[in-house]
This record gives C-alpha cells, sequence and structure tokens, in this order.
C-alpha cells in the first residue's frame, strides 16, 4: 500500500505566551513542530504500512525551515520525503495550497491512500484535505476518528455532531483525521538518526509545471484585507472567599439578564 | 471565474439536514443571507438536499429566503461528500450565486472545501461577520485566527461565488416575517449521484449530547473535578440552564468525559452566551476554545489562575463548595418564576 501523508508545520503553541498588554501571541522564538493532528495522520500510516507493508510518505509545503517537520516524519518511520519550497508558494490560501500539494502528489504517485489531520492549529480551516482531494478526483472522507484497511477498500468511521457515520471509500481515496484516532509514537534513537540522513526531495515551481499565477499569493482567490489585534478585555469581578454569595448573586443576575433561566422550572 | 459568472442569482445559503430535521443553524444563514442580499439588491435561495421527508420548508422563507431548491431523494439521506458536493456546485453554477454560505458544521466545513475545489473559487472558513463592503460590493468576510487572538477579515475579489463557512450561533435568527417565497424542486442529471463511496450506517451516540457547539451556555469542568464523578455535578448545573457540558484536555484523556465534550485548540471553539469553567487552569490551548465567548465566569481555587484574567466573573474557591451553593440559587430563582 502506497501512502502519502500531508504535513504542515506550525508553531509551537505550547511555548506561546500572551502578551498581557496586546492581548497577542508572542511567537517570536517560538519553535515549531508537525501539526498535532497531522501526527495522528502519520501515525496510522505507519500502522498500515506495517499491516499491508509498502511505502509512507511525508509531504509539505512551506518555508525551507519546514524540511524539519519532514526530517522529524522519517525519524518516526517515513520512507520517502517531499519539500514544496520557493518563493512563489509564498502567501497562498488554501485552494492555492491545495492545487500546489496535489499537484505533487501526481507527480510522486499514485498513491493508494492520502492522510492529513482534520486542521492545523494555526489557520484552523480544515479545507486543504477536502479540497486536495476534490482536486484530484478522489473520494474523501473528513473528522476520522477510526481506520481500517480492507481489501474492499478504507473503512472509518466520522464523528459527527450527531454521532458516527462508517463509510467504506474505494482506494485510492484520501481522509482527515482527529485526535482520538490513535496515540502518536515518538521517535527512536535509530530513527532520529536515519532522519537526520535520509533524503528530503525539494519542490520548486519549475518542477510542478505550474504557472506563478496559479501558485502562492497570485493562485489564491481570497485576499486578506487586514488583520486586527482584538484586545479582549474583561472587567473580571472578582469575589474570594467571603464574598462568595454576592459572586453566586451575581451570577443568577447574569443569567436573568440574559433570560437564561425561563425555562422548564422542572427544578 | 469572474469572468463567466455575473453573481446576478444572489446569496444560497446550503440549509443543515440532520436526521431530526433541518437545523436552526440554517435560519441563522438565511437571516443573515437576507441582510447581505439586500445590500445587493438580490434574492436569497435556499439549497435544501435530503431523504423525501414532511418537514415544512416555509419557516426559511419567513426567516428570509425567497426561493428555495428542494432536491430528495433517498441517496441524499446520509451525507456522501462527493455527491452532495456536486450537487451544490451544479446549482450555485446554474444559479450564478453571487455568495455562498454554509454553516460550519461537520457537514458545511466538508462540503464547501470540496464545492470550492470543483468551480475555483475562495472559501472563507468559520466566519464570524460577515458584510458587504459599501465601496465595491464585495463580501468582507471575518474570521478569528490562532484561536481568536488574532482576527482577519478577508475577500475574494475576483472569484465568484464569494464563499464562506460561519460558526452556529454567530449570527441571530431574524423575527419571523409573514413572507412566502417560491419552492423549486430542480431535476438532476443522475450522473450528479454517481458515487464509489458506501454508507455503512450511522449510530448516534446514546443518552449524550454531543453538540455542544450550538447551545447558549457551556458548563465546563477540568482537572480540578478531582474524580469523574465531578461531571455529574456540571450536569445537573448545565441541565438546569438547557446548556450543555465542556471539558478540558486532561479530563478527556482521563477518560472522566468523552472527546466531542472537548474545548480548546484540540477539541471544539465555542463561542457560547455563559461560558463556565470550573477547576480549569486557564492554558492557552483551552483559552483558544473558548475566549470568544460572550460572557466568562470562572470558579477555581487558585487566585492566579490564568483563566480569571479572561474572566468577567471569578469565584475563587472549592468549586464542590461553590457549584452546590450556585445551583442551590438558580434553583430558588427558577421556582420563584414559577409561582
Ligand atoms: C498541542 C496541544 C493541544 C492542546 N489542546 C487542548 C485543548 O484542546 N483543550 C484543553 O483544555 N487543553 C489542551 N491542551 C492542554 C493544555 O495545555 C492544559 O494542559 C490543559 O488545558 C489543562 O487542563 P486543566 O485546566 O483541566 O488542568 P490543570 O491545568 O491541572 O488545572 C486544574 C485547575 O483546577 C484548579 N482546582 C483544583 N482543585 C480545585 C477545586 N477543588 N476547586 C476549584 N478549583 C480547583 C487548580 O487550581 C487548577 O487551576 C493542549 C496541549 C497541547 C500541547
Amino acid at each position: 500500500m502506497k501512502i502519502a501523508v500531508l504535513i504542515k508545520q506550525v508553531p509551537d503553541t505550547d511555548e506561546v505566551k500572551m502578551d498581557p498588554e496586546k492581548g497577542t501571541m508572542i511567537r517570536d522564538g517560538v519553535g515549531s513542530l508537525i501539526n498535532p493532528l497531522d501526527l495522528n495522520a502519520l501515525e496510522a500510516a505507519l500502522f498500515l504500512k506495517g499491516e499491508r507493508g509498502g511505502t509512507v510518505t511525508v509531504l509539505s509545503m512551506g518555508p525551507p525551515q519546514a524540511e524539519r517537520a519532514l526530517r522529524e516524519g522519517l525519524a518516526l518511520g517515513a520512507d520517502r520525503a517531499h519539500l514544496l519550497s520557493d518563493r512563489a508558494f509564498a502567501g497562498a490560501d488554501t485552494w492555492a495550497t491545495a492545487k500546489v500539494l496535489a499537484t505533487l502528489l501526481e507527480k510522486t504517485g499514485p498513491y493508494d491512500l492520502v492522510l492529513a489531520g482534520e486542521k492545523a492549529t494555526d489557520g484552523e480551516t480544515g479545507q486543504v484535505g477536502p479540497e486536495v482531494a476534490t482536486l484530484l478526483g478522489l473520494p474523501f472522507a473528513t473528522y476520522v476518528s477510526r481506520l481500517s484497511a480492507t481489501d474492499g477498500g478504507l473503512e472509518v468511521r466520522r464523528t459527527v455532531e450527531e454521532g458516527y457515520q462508517r463509510l467504506r471509500l474505494p482506494y485510492p481515496c484520501l481522509a482527515t483525521v482527529l485526535h482520538d484516532l490513535n496515540e502518536p509514537s515518538m521517535p527512536t534513537l535509530a530513527g532520529k538518526k536515519r532522519g537526520r540522513r535520509a533524503e528530503v526531495t525539494r519542490w520548486g515551481l519549475s518542477d510542478l509545471g505550474l504557472e506563478e499565477t496559479e501558485v502562492g499569493l497570485s493562485g489564491s482567490p481570497t485576499r486578506v484585507v487586514r488583520i486586527a489585534h482584538p484586545k479582549i478585555t474583561r472587567q473580571t469581578a472578582f469575589y474570594g472567599a467571603r464574598d462568595l454569595d454576592r459572586g453566586i448573586a451575581h451570577v443568577v443576575a447574569l443569567l436573568k439578564e440574559k433570560a437564561l433561566l425561563q425555562g422548564g422550572g422542572q427544578a | 471565474m469572474r469572468t463567466e459568472r455575473n453573481g446576478l442569482g444572489g446569496v444560497f445559503v446550503v440549509a443543515e439536514v440532520r436526521r431530526s430535521g433541518i437545523h436552526s443553524c440554517t435560519l441563522e444563514l438565511v437571516s443573515k443571507a437576507r441582510e447581505l442580499a439586500d445590500a445587493r439588491g438580490r434574492e436569497v435561495t435556499a439549497i435544501v438536499l435530503r431523504s423525501p421527508s414532511e418537514e415544512p420548508v416555509e419557516p426559511l422563507f419567513r426567516h428570509g429566503a425567497d426561493r428555495i431548491l428542494l432536491v430528495e431523494d433517498e441517496r441524499l439521506g446520509s451525507l456522501n461528500a462527493e455527491v452532495h458536493s456536486r450537487i451544490v456546485a451544479h446549482l450555485i453554477g446554474k444559479g450564478d450565486a453571487e455568495i455562498v454560505l454554509a454553516p460550519a458544521t461537520t457537514t458545511g466545513r466538508t462540503l464547501l472545501p470540496a464545492v470550492a475545489a470543483l468551480i475555483h473559487t475562495g472559501l472563507t472558513a468559520d466566519c464570524t461577520g460577515l458584510e458587504i463592503d459599501a465601496e465595491t460590493g464585495l463580501l468582507l468576510q471575518t474570521r478569528p485566527a490562532i484561536g481568536g487572538n488574532v482576527i482577519a477579515t478577508i475577500k475574494t475579489p475576483d472569484h465568484l461565488p464569494q464563499m464562506a463557512t460561519v460558526r452556529p450561533k454567530t449570527f441571530p435568527v431574524a423575527p419571523p416575517q409573514d413572507r412566502l417565497g417560491r419552492v423549486e424542486r430542480p431535476l438532476l442529471d443522475e450522473s450528479l449521484f454517481c458515487t464509489s463511496v458506501v454508507c455503512l450506517g450511522e449510530e448516534s451516540v446514546e443518552g449524550e449530547e454531543v453538540d455542544i457547539q450550538g447551545l447558549d451556555v457551556i458548563v465546563s469542568g477540568g482537572k480540578g473535578l478531582k474524580r469523574p464523578e465531578g461531571f455529574r455535578l456540571l450536569q445537573e448545573l448545565a441541565d438546569l440552564l438547557e446548556g450543555a457540558v465542556g471539558a478540558s484536555r486532561p479530563t478527556v484523556e482521563a477518560k472522566w468525559i468523552s472527546y466531542p465534550h472537548q474545548v480548546g485548540l484540540s477539541g471544539k471553539v465555542v463561542a457560547p452566551r455563559i461560558y463556565l469553567a470550573a477547576g480549569i487552569s486557564g492554558a492557552v490551548q483551552h483559552l483558544a476554545g473558548m475566549q470568544t465567548a460572550e460572557t466568562i465566569i470562572a470558579v477555581n481555587k487558585d487566585p492566579e489562575a490564568p483563566l480569571f484574567r479572561v474572566a468577567d466573573v471569578a469565584l475563587c474557591g472549592d468549586l464542590y463548595e461553590i457549584l452546590p451553593r450556585l445551583i442551590d440559587a438558580i434553583r430558588r430563582e427558577k421556582e420563584e418564576r414559577h409561582d
């Protein structure tokens, strides 16, 4: 089974501190790591490889430093790694990102299965997976919390608002996965060594055979008009041990004001 | 692209159809769509894809739709991303949509990206604000990023339609008007239904409200509960307020409660009218999921708990003392109202 995993390098939010003045995240000096849900996708890919044989390829689009995330993927057990890095790719929205990733999957494939995290912790759009699948004409499933590979296709369980939906998708297909799919492993020492040495193939615009107008900012249908850093200021009413009665009365008054105490009354 | 389309068909809303029927977040979007369509002098069309049903669609008219495109087919009973997205793409293309909105639910967030890829246009996820730019007539889409720490305004200048998913409970449902519209049942080519994906079944999670995102009140618990039974106390409070129970990640990892309840960076992003957090310290990853709530109430025994810094009301003390007292006070208040 040939499996591709799409990974994204994101800022390490564990290290992110809040700027108390501006109410923004301080990103300077913050490390980066593989988007947590992408690790679940990689773990699933490695599991399937163990079960059914084959190869796992990790792919990422990003600045040259994103190579680190790919090396981490190699350290965890991926066989091959491809990095899409070109100044022309900068400023891509989800459409332009999906376009480039889909093209690379075509160039390096064919794959039986493409896996990705449901969303990234920085952009949080969850759009790239479905867009890649659709550009490649692949059937896909999102919000996958369980998956197994059978000869007849990939069987998945999607976690949705009302419960679960179970699907069988024929190969080739794409799935985006959730955190409760599995428990990602840590790299071994031998893995880390391999990750440092293994080759990461670099791809630029000309290698993909795409036009400059199809990628990056110029290939993006959406434009950011402005970015605001809202300072969420709340006047905190603080009630300590001796004021708890007043504090509770304050909460009840708030509930009343918001008309949240009207229902039923079957107390 | 804008060159082939001109958007005279106005604003389209993709209805959220669940097993229980058309979900109320559809009415929120139709209400907002009405406002946007009026600013553009265009119509509002709602797309309803479902298996044959008796449920009336007229409420969509009363909240702002001019037209409903109703497709009823046994094969539409369960979401099939391929089929549903193809049909939506076909209908908005044929209808020459200028703007397409869908709820940012698991369904909307699955369908719309596929539609955007099919028709090559932009899509903005999880919008919390939508307005028409008076100068250009373009849709200005506002969304929080990086856990609400940054608010980005986005537009789609050269492609049509302009598409966005919108979090439930972002916009109010407009008061119902005495108005009607047209129900059209478009005939669809059989090829649109072609798929190789098989639905093996659907299960509801029994006795559990998994959808915490759409409720006015969320009562969340963290490690400070000390034991899984603590969630019963929270459930009692949530039931009183017709709300849902949320949780911090460690309590989900300890299996005190299931994952659909998790709030935060790797869980759900919620913006209820009241968010009450008990025994939650307020790590950035948790804040990322709830700091845009209208009102935040925090219960913690540590006066330095970071969550207090974003709270409107801070109750400092043992949650096992405070919550029962709060529950009593709410009961008393409700009884008084009842008498
Ligand atoms: C990549 C990543 C993603 C993450 N995603 C999420 C996420 O989605 N959601 C999430 O919540 N976390 C997430 N986390 C974890 C997060 O960093 C924190 O570890 C977590 O939120 C802490 O949970 P907590 O507040 O319940 O526990 P703690 O931090 O242990 O806090 C317990 C609190 O309870 C208080 N307390 C104790 N006893 C009592 C009592 N009797 N009465 C009142 N108060 C009491 C304590 O003072 C303390 O403040 C993530 C972490 C990472 C690295």
